[in-house]
């Protein structure tokens, strides 16, 4: 099942990375890794080693994919429909 | 169905398919009637009638390892496995549990000490004393290190089975899920995961007793979720009560780190066992009261309903993932991690 | 941005987004008036599907298909018999757990482990060198299976220098091959095709755009969240609305357009593309990647003469049992059109393939509750 975490670097010794997943500390190989990688940044990990440098906005930049990709079916605006109701259930859970 | 085997294979241990075929092909066969819930009810125990009043024992072996591992060792889980084997049953004031070991030789003494004095804290917790045990000493790698069996007996007014799930009854997790069996596989394979996975493992006999006192009748079938899983226990449920269940994935209650280690080596938590929860089902007029009492125990604080029974497609569990809705497949043999 | 900002598991898994990406999927289906097959060649991908319930929120028009995607399922039964020989001969075998139990013409490496061989499970090839540096005394041998997304980590490890008594018996695949052979398929119906995200992070995406136009089919690139698909899915149909055979990366945060180049420089160093026969498949060209000459000391084919004869037989196949794994692994079949799915054929009892590895396509529904849409059970 590689749905492909992406892992917070903690420290580099060499080649060596250690990664953490969400608590989960794991030693990831920088061998192969596309770009430098340092501490702080986001890797992608396969069979232990790093494979991808995943870039900071990537967050936003999918979900500006995403909403663009919406935008253009005209979609978007259900989605800021369903974003609304969304934060009026939240809100009626919270009262 | 599936064909018989010649040999008993690791997978007949591991709590699902395999496991429950083969005591209903062989095991059943030493059932006879008893006058209360015996053999045949396949449940965490049986039930006696004695007098007005029930005496439920259950029975259990330990072969876990690492022997120590986060969070506990054998010694607690044996003490805390029986324990709430009877608190399933709804039995939650244990008379006395028996401790029997099967020892390597070799075996060290301090391990030994070590595994008795957590034997004794946890009964403490549970307020159950170990009130007579065995000794066996097997030539070297005749066992793997340590077997332990405990027995529990205890006295109950009511007995809660595992068949009394009806359509429209709700399901609560007393906790989060997950974390014994990640943490023990995380371990014992080679996987280089370090992380906060420790096990659950706990008496829940405390955190039962408020469920009841405050659902009474209406808390209607109780499970431990041990090897097998929340997944196994459903299974079981449903089966029993020829009722389908509806799990809702986002309201299961899972650690961030168990969830991370389950993605990372392809396992679902769903999937893993449990030392320290039970699943709960109620009425559904009763099941925010026991919510209520659950979440005020410390065991229980991360409690939530999680799961419905319908009347739909009896004996089957199926999985509402937010996006659609697919089979739970029943726990089939051991549980291998995957490369990622 | 804290960890859980970033993961941002909720938001590719946002139920809300994914009903609307669900919705504007159904209308570029129903524009085409037709119903519609779009495949995808990744074990991964097929496992996301199964696992989030997908398939029961796309429009029932739309066929999403798994391809040869799962790279242990393709691995031929001689080439197993290659590594059975080596641990019947007293090598230590390391391999990837999906590997262990894949039969080879007659046996599997888990026969030849419950027979006294040095057969080893690992979980990187690292794990494998490491081994090789405990045990000096043996020939370690590292069975290296999988697709390029793999390969590129035996590639490092060899590029890093091994221990002496080190090899590599390797049955890597190549993933852009698997989508020719569906191409090329005269019975083939497939519009449209989902790349799979992490094999394309190490190529890129521009690699799909010769495919692209030789079928006239888009090319998607798509991540393995639920959003991902569903997004990538949006996408392709529009494609396919619009007459246009290009490539989108709907995987921006993993996929760029020249993938991985360090990466690829290191597979391209080790590996190189040869016509190999894949199991249920026949040959597919450039379907797997070999270590070049200039590491015939580590390359284990010439390391060592391998005798297959004690561990094979050439007669028997699972095909003559009824299984359909070649079939299904083209996409001309699923498993539930096959005999033996589910009763003969079981995850702990597997007959073909597909069963056998967890990127199987009969496993992964095996194990997801058996059907891919609920809305087909009674």
């Amino acid at each position: 099942m590689c749905l492909g975490v992406p892992g917070k670097v903690l420290a580099i010794d060499g080649l060596a990375a250690t990664v953490d997943f969400f608590g989960v500390k794991k030693e990831l190989r920088l061998d192969i890794v596309d770009e430098p990688v340092s501490v702080g940044d986001y890797v992608l990990n396969h069979v232990g080693f790093a494979i991808r440098r995943i870039p900071p906005d990537e967050v936003q930049e999918t979900l500006a994919l995403f909403d663009q990709i919406l935008d253009v079916t005209g979609a978007k605006a259900d989605l800021m429909a369903e974003d609304v109701r969304g934060e009026i259930a939240a809100a009626k859970d919270k009262g | 169905m599936e064909k018989s085997v010649a040999r008993i294979g690791l997978k007949h241990g591991s709590g699902g398919r395999a496991m429950r075929q083969l005591i209903e092909d062989v095991f059943l066969r030493l059932a006879s009637p008893v006058d209360g819930i015996g053999l045949a009810a396949l449940d965490d125990g049986a039930a006696l009638r004695v007098g007005d009043r029930w005496l439920v024992i259950t029975t259990d072996s330990h072969v876990v390892h690492p022997v120590f591992f986060p969070g506990g060792d054998i010694g607690r889980l044996s003490v805390s496995g029986t324990v709430n084997d009877l608190a399933m049953m709804g039995a939650t004031e244990p008379l006395g549990l028996t401790c029997a070991v099967v020892l390597e030789d070799g075996f060290p003494r301090g391990d030994l000490e070590r595994i008795v004095a957590s034997m004794r804290e946890t009964a403490q917790e549970a307020g159950a004393p170990i009130v007579t045990g065995d000794t066996k000493v097997m030539g070297k790698g005749e066992v793997d290190g340590i077997v332990m069996n405990t027995t529990g007996v205890a006295l109950t007014d009511r007995v809660v089975t595992d068949a009394g799930l009806r359509a429209g009854d709700q399901l609560i997790v007393t906790g989060t899920i997950g974390d014994h069996g990640m943490a023990i596989m995380s371990r014992r394979h080679d996987l280089r995961l370090e992380g906060d996975l420790r096990s659950d493992v706990a008496p829940l006999n405390g955190l039962v007793r408020a469920a009841l006192r405050a659902g009474g009748e209406d808390v209607v079938a109780m499970k431990d979720p041990t090897r097998g899983g929340v997944a196994g226990v459903l299974h079981e449920m449903a089966a029993k009560g020829k009722v389908g269940i509806v799990v809702d994935d986002a309201a299961v209650p899972v650690r961030d780190e168990v969830r991370a280690a389950g993605e990372m080596i392809g396992i679902d938590p769903l999937l893993v066992a449990n030392e320290g929860k039970a699943v709960i089902a109620v009425r559904a007029r009763s099941v925010e009261k026991v919510l209520a009492a659950l979440r005020a125990h410390p065991l229980g604080a991360r409690a939530a309903i999680f799961a419905t029974a319908v009347a739909e497609r009896p004996g089957a569990v199926i999985l509402d993932t937010g996006f659609g809705r697919r089979l739970l497949a029943e726990p089939e043999g051991e549980l291998l991690p995957r490369i990622c | 941005m804290a960890t859980k900002d970033l993961f941002a598991e909720l938001k590719f898994r946002d139920p809300a987004r994914a009903r609307v990406l669900a919705d504007a999927l159904r209308r570029n289906v129903d524009a085409l008036g037709r119903p519609v097959s779009i495949m995808h060649v990744c074990g991964s991908h097929e496992q996301a599907i199964a696992r989030f319930g997908l398939r029961a929120v796309l429009p029932p028009a739309l066929q999403l298909i798994m391809g040869p995607g799962c790279p242990v399922c393709v691995t031929d039964g001689p080439e197993v018999d290659e590594a059975v020989a080596l641990a019947r001969s007293g090598a230590r075998v390391c391999t990837y757990g999906d590997m262990l139990r894949l039969p080879g013409t007659r046996l599997s490496l888990a026969d030849a482990k419950g027979d006294g061989g040095k057969v080893e499970v690992v979980y990187s090839v690292a794990q494998a060198v490491e081994l090789a540096e405990q045990h000096p005394e043996d020939e370690v041998v590292f069975f290296g299976s999988g697709f390029e997304t793999t390969a590129v980590a035996t590639a490092a490890v060899i590029l890093q220098g091994v221990p002496k008594n080190f090899s590599v018996l390797s049955v890597h695949k190549w993933v852009p091959a698997a989508m020719q052979v569906v191409a090329d398929s005269k019975e083939t119906r497939i519009e449209g095709y989902l790349a799979a995200g992490h094999a394309a992070a190490i190529t890129g995406w521009a690699i799909f755009e010769p495919f692209a136009a030789r079928t006239g089919s888009p090319v998607a690139v798509a991540g393995f969240e639920p959003l991902d698909i569903l997004a990538a899915l949006v996408k392709l149909t529009e494609l396919m609305r619009e007459g246009k055979a290009e490539v989108f990366n709907a995987y921006p945060r993993v996929v760029s357009r020249e993938g991985n180049l360090p990466a690829q420089k290191a597979l391209w160093k080790v590996f190189e593309p040869r016509t190999g026969v894949w199991r249920g498949i026949a040959a597919v060209k450039d379907g797997n990647l070999d270590l070049r000459d200039e590491w015939a000391a580590i390359d284990a084919r010439k390391r060592f003469r391998i005798d297959t004869a004690p561990v094979r037989d050439d007669d028997a196949a699972a095909e003559a049992q009824g299984c359909i794994c070649g079939s299904i692994m083209l996409g001309l079949a699923v498993p539930t059109d096959c005999a033996l799915y589910g009763k003969a054929c079981l995850p702990e009892s597997p007959v073909g393939s597909c069963m056998v590895s967890s990127e199987g396509q009969c496993r992964i529904w095996h194990t997801y509750g058996g059907v891919p849409d609920l809305r087909k059970v009674g």
